[in-house]
């Protein structure tokens, strides 16, 4: 079985996966999505293998080189199926519902007049997010009428996917949330994230820190349950929070990222992605 | 190899990978890492994050 790593900037987490195969003695072609120029009639696409992990930072471009390899009968890790889903939060909200998976409470609107019905309906403070997009970025949190009428005013002038609005309860959480790495349907390693001084966003690439978290049995089956209503069977970084209901999950995120958990957790998450890469079946 | 701005130093690590960013340690510079046509590793720009770059 031939295996590949589809990038476009080379993170710790894609250093750290070529050199975890390379310990095992697995050949891994690194290929940069940057340099490629594909013939969508081109039988074969032999450089990438028999499985393709991808991990490129643009959304928009991997989607799009997943759709191609999975048509060519590359084994893409996550495929198609889930990163479409998990690419986008509103998608990840009604896979999460349908499943039943606690989440928080999200309302969608389309124009600012309903966002701020919406807004209001959900009560202060809310969070509105971007559908598509990372990092904490464009996530606003609204504390009141006047703040709501000048974002939704923001935004009117930004792309239509920004026009798009996704609005959520802010949750009565401490000032931290959980990152659990799910590989296959396992939870294998679970960092808290804590909110930087006078941020109260968690993000780790906003400056959020990582804490060990304790691994649960509450939150192995919720993390699994999380995973499997978004596609099942991938690679995930769940995100979670601490409600004085139990525990809810915001996102599920396709190409995570563990920089912070591995130093956090001592789990050797990369040598388990190359392990569960070579479960797949080809 | 030497910073294009300040021409400082970016130490380049053996191991590098294409795709990897190093800084300049000097000014901070942020540089990607590529391969010319004899595959020789040389540096440029690093790119601006991206709205879809992330998770």
């Amino acid at each position: 079985m031939k295996l590949s790593l589809v990038y476009e900037v080379v993170r710790w987490e894609e250093k750290a996966i070529h050199a975890a195969a390379k310990k095992k003695g697995i050949d891994i072609q690194m290929i940069n999505i940057d340099t490629l120029s594909i013939d969508l009639e081109q039988g074969k696409l032999a450089q990438f293998g028999d499985i393709a992990l991808q991990r490129c930072l643009s959304y928009f471009k991997s989607i799009h080189l997943t759709a191609v390899l999975e048509s060519k009968g590359i084994q893409v890790v996550n495929p198609f199926r889930i990163a479409s889903i998990t690419g986008n939060k509103l998608y990840g909200t009604l896979a999460l519902l349908k499943a039943g998976v606690p989440t928080p409470k999200t309302m969608i609107s389309f124009t600012p007049e309903t966002a701020l019905s919406a807004i209001e309906d959900l009560g202060y403070p809310v969070v509105l997010k971007p559908t598509m997009g990372s990092w904490g970025r464009l996530v606003a949190s609204l504390s009141d009428r006047d703040a709501a009428s000048s974002v939704l005013e923001d935004r009117e002038q930004m792309f239509p996917i920004y026009r798009v609005y996704y609005l959520q309860e802010r949750v009565n959480r401490p000032p931290r949330d959980i990152r659990g790495i799910v590989i296959g349907d396992q939870l294998v390693a679970a960092i808290y994230r804590l909110s930087a001084p006078n941020d109260w966003k968690t993000n780790t690439a906003r400056g959020g820190k990582p804490q060990l978290c304790p691994i649960t049995k509450e939150l192995e089956d919720i993390c699994a349950k999380a995973a499997k209503a978004v596609g099942g069977d991938g690679l995930f970084g769940v995100d979670l929070m601490e409600t004085p209901n139990g525990l809810v999950v915001h996102e599920v995120n396709n190409t995570t990222e563990f920089k912070n958990t591995v130093p956090t957790t001592g789990v050797d998450i990369p040598s388990l992605i190359i392990e569960y890469l070579q479960t797949q079946k080809k | 190899m030497k910073c294009l701005e300040c021409d400082g130093d970016v130490k380049i690590p053996e191991d590098v990978l294409d795709g990897e960013i190093v800084s300049c340690i000097d000014c901070g510079t942020s540089y990607e890492i590529f391969r010319d046509k004899s595959g020789s590793v040389q540096i440029k720009p690093a790119k601006v994050e991206g709205e879809d770059w992330g998770e």
